[in-house]
């Protein structure tokens, strides 16, 4: 089962729940936490894991081979991502724009293009115990997270077991990296805050999750704070609220050091429970 | 024209709370741009009344005439991404409409159609400043062309008012809106919070920062949490060349003014508040 974290708004708790739900059922059993937050990973900074390997992740995208064009421009013409430009009697390719649809390179008549890989960022595995830790961060300056997320998942897909939860940490927001998210996974906890801010910002992700037509429910982070509108809203929309993490400015410290909470919490170690019984997450 | 962008790399270091604040003291000096249109909120503390309604288009979407279609099923061998399920029915949210599938279809049963993706407005704000704001469909692709036509709106709205500064809410991250928020920008005001997080997205975003050649400042929220880190932070500032304007104390009440639709600024006589007028006054004197 893939299990994933996601949010609307940034800073909500999606990364310290993930870590927490994560390392606390790795105390029972082998869990898998894959941070797919790729632009601003940060679920490591949080786990003492121990690195087991790193590797390059590659996109594909295509080459020219000036020998075998017949500069007919179809190339040009055909994508519709504005990455190939033909410019006098030369292509010039514009990689990090390349959805890699295949089109150009498939299609082209003198077969003057094939593809080349081209690094898009690095995936490490790590470890502690019962835990398995998979990160991939994007490359600073590439604009195509979506494939880096999708090779990600496939990646940590192959390595779990067949019957172990995988707890994902999605990227925020409604588009296209959260939605490839969201695509693979089998449930969807979304995070809050029980603000105006975060209301909004929910309303969003909700509507996601029933276009997508996904099971999902609210954890509320920081509850104590602001109003109870995020609860009148839920209320109203049949929406299960699986779990209220108070507000404690000693978490907050916790956390800026980088710290698991859940052993420092007593109430936060409850709802942790709460979910997990919720859920069913414990074989 | 000057442009200020405000970034933050990680989300809810209160960057959103502090560009209203921004928005507030500049009033009617400024044009605001919300770029964050992923997760756009500004509105909420802004209350702005709408004068213009513009539908946003990008990108394409396959789209099969049954009548045409011979279910030959070479378009779902070609599609890269999965967007064609054997029925014959095309996903919407994974076509990424790259038209590989229209080109070959032996029956020419496949059309591309352009995709309305959302909606931008021109607003006037109840801070008596232009508001350009969007409102972003679900799964929507290319969140970085939306974010330049907010922009370029703004930038004519500006020019038409005999405005010289710009004040934009960019978005997260270190992807295609942020390097879209930053395109044209003369500041880029980081706001950060003191965290481990906090410290390693301002570090990521700060590179891709780099790469425009900006002039760049930084407010480090929440200072008093962990002063380590906040050293850390404060010398990373020195090291880079990055103005350092202010450091915020932790307020666990922070979203108290939201909740009231206001701005910190709004609360006066509180520490925030002051040190929030502080660094927009800073602000206008790097810009100048």
């Amino acid at each position: 089962m893939i299990l994933a974290i996601a949010s609307g708004k940034g800073g909500t708790g999606k990364t310290t729940l993930s870590t927490n739900l994560a390392s606390y059922i790795s105390e029972k059993q082998k869990v898998t936490l894959a941070d797919l937050d790729v632009e601003e990973p940060n679920s490591g900074l949080f786990l003492d894991v121990e690195k087991d390997l790193e590797k390059d992740m590659f996109k594909k995208i295509p080459e020219w081979k000036e020998s075998e064009c017949i500069l007919c421009g179809k190339c040009q013409e055909w994508c519709k991502f504005n990455c190939i430009q033909v410019l006098g009697d030369e292509v010039m390719i514009f990689p990090e724009f390349c959805h890699t649809c295949h089109m150009c390179v498939d299609l082209c008549p003198g077969s003057a293009l094939s593809f080349k890989d081209v690094r898009m960022g690095r995936l490490s595995k790590s470890h502690k115990g019962n835990l398995t830790f998979v990160e991939s961060r994007l490359n600073i300056g590439e604009e195509q997270a979506v494939s880096l997320i999708s090779q990600t998942i496939d990646y940590t897909e192959n390595y779990a077991d067949e019957d172990e939860l995988i707890i994902v940490d999605a990227p925020p927001g409604a588009a296209c990296p959260v939605m490839e998210v969201v695509d693979k996974s089998d449930f969807v906890i979304l995070v809050t805050e029980p603000t105006p801010f975060g209301l909004n910002d929910l309303k969003i992700a909700v509507e996601t999750m029933r276009i997508l037509n996904r099971e999902f429910a609210v954890v509320i982070n920081r509850y104590g704070i602001g109003n109870d509108d995020v609860i009148t809203y839920c209320k109203a929309e049949n929406i299960d609220i699986l779990a209220k993490i108070n507000n404690d400015r000693k978490l907050a410290e916790l956390y800026s050091k980088g710290n698991l909470l859940y052993k420092h919490s007593e109430n936060l170690r409850e709802q942790l429970d709460l979910i997990i019984e919720k859920l069913h997450l414990l074989k | 024209m000057k442009e200020i962008v405000v970034i933050s790399g990680k989300g809810g270091t209160g960057k959103t709370s502090i560009t209203a604040s921004f928005a507030k003291l500049g009033a009617k000096e400024i044009v605001v741009a919300d770029c964050d249109v992923d997760a756009a909120d500004m509105h909420l503390v802004m209350s702005p009344e709408v004068i213009h309604t513009e539908d946003y288009y990008s990108g394409f979407v396959a789209k099969i005439d049954e009548n045409k279609c011979t279910q030959c099923g070479a378009c779902i061998d070609t599609c890269q991404f999965d967007a064609i399920s054997p029925e014959f029915n095309i996903n919407q949210y994974k076509c990424e409409g790259c038209s590989y599938c229209s080109e070959i279809c032996p029956t020419h049963a496949i059309k591309m159609q352009e995709l309305c993706i959302g909606q931008y407005f021109i607003s006037k704000s109840r801070m008596n400043n232009y508001l350009i704001h969007a409102k972003l469909g679900i799964g929507a692709d290319n969140t970085g062309k939306l974010v330049a036509i907010v922009k370029k709106e703004a930038r004519k709205i500006a020019e038409a008012n005999n405005l010289n500064t710009i004040l934009v809410d960019g978005s997260p991250g270190i992807g295609c809106p942020v390097l879209s928020s930053l395109t044209g920008a003369n500041l880029v005001c980081i706001v950060t919070e003191s965290s481990l997080s906090g410290f390693h997205d301002l570090q990521r975003v700060y590179e891709v920062a780099k790469r425009f050649k900006l002039k760049a400042c930084c407010i480090i929220n929440k200072h008093d949490l962990n002063t380590k880190v906040t050293k850390q932070i404060e010398d990373y500032l020195e090291k880079e060349g990055i103005i350092h304007l202010a450091n915020l104390p932790y307020m666990a009440n922070f979203s108290d003014a939201m909740v009231e639709g206001k701005t910190i600024v709004e609360k006066e006589n509180t520490i925030h508040s002051q040190l929030i007028k502080d660094s927009w006054q800073k602000i206008k004197e790097i810009v100048v």
